[in-house]
């Protein structure tokens, strides 16, 4: 396994007029491995905003050390690094630049002087791997919330980015424009092998992840599997987070008499659980 | 304070060469004290029709009745002053429309407007940072020091602090955490009820509409096609997917379960109790048998 990104011991802190600035990241700790799909998730306030901004050098750690590709990021190597990472943002209307959607992709490749064949060649591929390639001539903002983060999206992967790292990427999305997001990374992941870095609160998408890094009061509170994780139910809970559905429903029916063997993260598997214990007889 | 829509149609650049119809058709009826909720695909017109719920929008064509207003594409614009103070509209993310330099100052801005006096004003602001559980502290700071979850309450309370009657709210818990989305919709909640207003929920979150909602309208491609109770509307999911809309996750899973057991589970799952309610007597039915 290879290295893709590493935070040693992580500290930063807003200017504030208070005397004890209070640290937004307090001491974080992570790698994150090739191949892998992170999730980190936290309650609005727990610092995995500004950990997103650390990531990508639009704030230097005061301290500890962020490492990108095994370099520590700093301001002169920053833009080098940046080149090989590609963004998806909260809000799908704050990243258009194009006026067609083919514009918009090919804009950060004109920024880094990208041949013009090369350009077209990797702007169709781009938009054929998000499954755009009918509205390559589309004002981007006529399109559906989902489609225009599909199109920041291919935006990132036109770049042939090593990480891609999305922060909130579906929160302002509709629960269709949620689905199909979540969909395109998932395939993205299982066909081309990128490494993935979701900062999300939402559970159901931190299911799909390798490993989740849960975020509290600016510190790493715990990292493992969905299953490791989602097994101390009520301490997320505790700190803001929501369980998965099928974990909720488990505990309701619980209170209500009924036994159930095990824990179940998705609904398939709690349906299958109830006919097994409960009605197959 | 009733509202009604009549045939309304709406057409954004009317008699421009970008003329593009939002609305048609539009036959609704929110009654005094009702919770309704408003659902539908991105684009059905949930936002062209939200602006005629205090006339920022006149319809195009057919009748918006608020209260004793009637609105037809003819009003004049000043006799609409009346209706927006008694219906106030939460837009999304409503923190970006904060502007002033302490939060006292936010929320008077509104009341002070509509010539309510300054002491007045201000008493309502510090009544209701109590009610919307901020710090009171918060008075004298500055809007744009505080979290997002409490800069959206400020923005809040600025709408509540008129005192509107009717109370609209599009997408209010849009990129919040889940436990900020529980709280602020359990706040509207209680709102509804003690200060006995008319809500609106316009949402793409079918578990908050079928959750809290008593009355449910869906929109699609500009029309109204669908309303009745959160029992209605949720019970026909074929319809509902030509709307390209899904079910409360509650009532896919008792519909799963259904057809696992091969019988239908007694009434209709609107929330995850009701759900595990109707799954536990069916199992306890089962094991007597």
């Amino acid at each position: 396994m290879k290295e893709i990104l590493s935070m040693d011991n992580v500290s930063y802190s807003y200017d504030s007029e208070d005397e004890v600035a209070k640290k937004a990241v307090d001491g974080v700790s992570f790698t994150v491995q090739e191949d892998e799909w992170i999730a980190i998730v936290g309650h609005n306030g727990s610092g995995k905003s500004t950990l997103a901004k650390l990531m990508i050098g639009l704030l230097f750690p005061e301290e500890g050390n962020v490492n990108v590709f095994i370099e520590k990021l700093t301001e002169d190597n920053i833009w080098e690094i940046r080149s090989q990472m590609g963004f998806v943002f909260q809000n799908p209307d704050n990243q258009f630049v194009g006026s067609t959607v083919q514009d918009d992709v090919a804009f950060a490749l004109e920024n880094s002087g990208v041949p013009f064949e090369e350009m077209v060649t990797r702007v169709n591929d781009a938009l054929a791997q998000v499954k755009m390639s009918d509205f390559l001539d589309q004002e981007p903002h006529h399109l559906s919330g989902g489609q225009k983060q599909r199109v920041a999206i291919a935006g990132a992967l036109a770049l042939h980015p090593k990480l891609l790292i999305m922060d909130e990427a579906t929160s302002m999305l509709d629960p269709q424009g949620r689905n199909e997001v979540i969909h395109l990374v998932e395939e993205l992941k299982r066909k081309t092998g990128l490494t993935v870095i979701s900062i999300t609160h939402d559970l159901e998408e931190a299911l799909l992840a390798d490993r989740i890094i849960v975020m509290n009061k600016g510190k790493v509170l715990t990292v493992g599997t969905p299953e490791q994780i989602f097994a101390r139910g009520n301490e997320l809970e505790e700190i803001g987070l929501d369980l998965p559905f099928a974990l909720r429903v488990s505990s309701l029916l619980r209170e209500n008499g009924m036994e159930l063997v095990g824990e179940h993260m998705t609904e398939e598997e709690l349906v299958n659980e109830l006919w097994t214990s409960h009605f197959s007889k | 304070m009733d509202i009604s829509l009549q045939q309304v149609g709406y057409l954004y650049g009317k008699d421009t060469p970008f003329e593009k119809r939002a609305l048609q058709g539009v036959d609704a009826t929110i009654r005094s004290g009702s919770y309704s909720a408003i659902i539908g695909h991105t684009g059905s017109g949930k936002s062209t029709l939200l602006m005629h719920l205090n006339g920022l929008l006149k319809p195009s064509e057919g009748i918006v009745k608020i209260g004793d207003t009637t609105i037809t594409a003819g009003t004049k614009a000043k006799g609409l002053k009346e209706v927006r103070r008694h219906v106030g509209i939460v837009f999304q993310f409503p923190e970006h429309q904060l502007f002033e330099e302490t939060v006292e100052k936010d929320i008077m801005f509104g009341p002070m407007n509509f010539g309510v006096p300054e002491e007045e004003a201000r008493r309502r602001a510090h009544r209701l940072i109590e009610l919307l559980g901020l710090p009171p502290e918060v008075a004298q700071q500055s809007p744009f020091d505080l979290s997002g979850g409490q800069m959206r309450r400020v923005a809040i309370a600025g709408v509540l602090a008129f005192k509107p009657s009717v109370l609209v709210l599009d997408e209010p818990t849009a990129g919040l955490d889940p436990r900020g989305r529980l709280e602020i919709m359990e706040l509207f909640n209680r709102l509804h009820v003690e200060e006995k207003l008319t809500t609106i929920l316009v949402t793409h979150s079918m578990e908050d509409a079928a959750r809290y909602a008593d009355n449910i309208i869906v929109m699609h491609n500009g029309s109204s096609v669908m309303s009745g109770t959160p029992q209605e509307v949720f019970a026909d999911e074929k319809k509902l997917t030509s709307f390209r809309l899904g079910l409360p996750r509650s009532v896919k899973f008792q519909r799963d379960v259904e057809k696992l057991i091969g019988r239908p589970l007694q009434g209709l799952a609107l929330t995850e109790a009701q759900l595990a309610k109707a799954i536990a007597f069916a199992a306890k039915e089962e094991g007597g048998r």
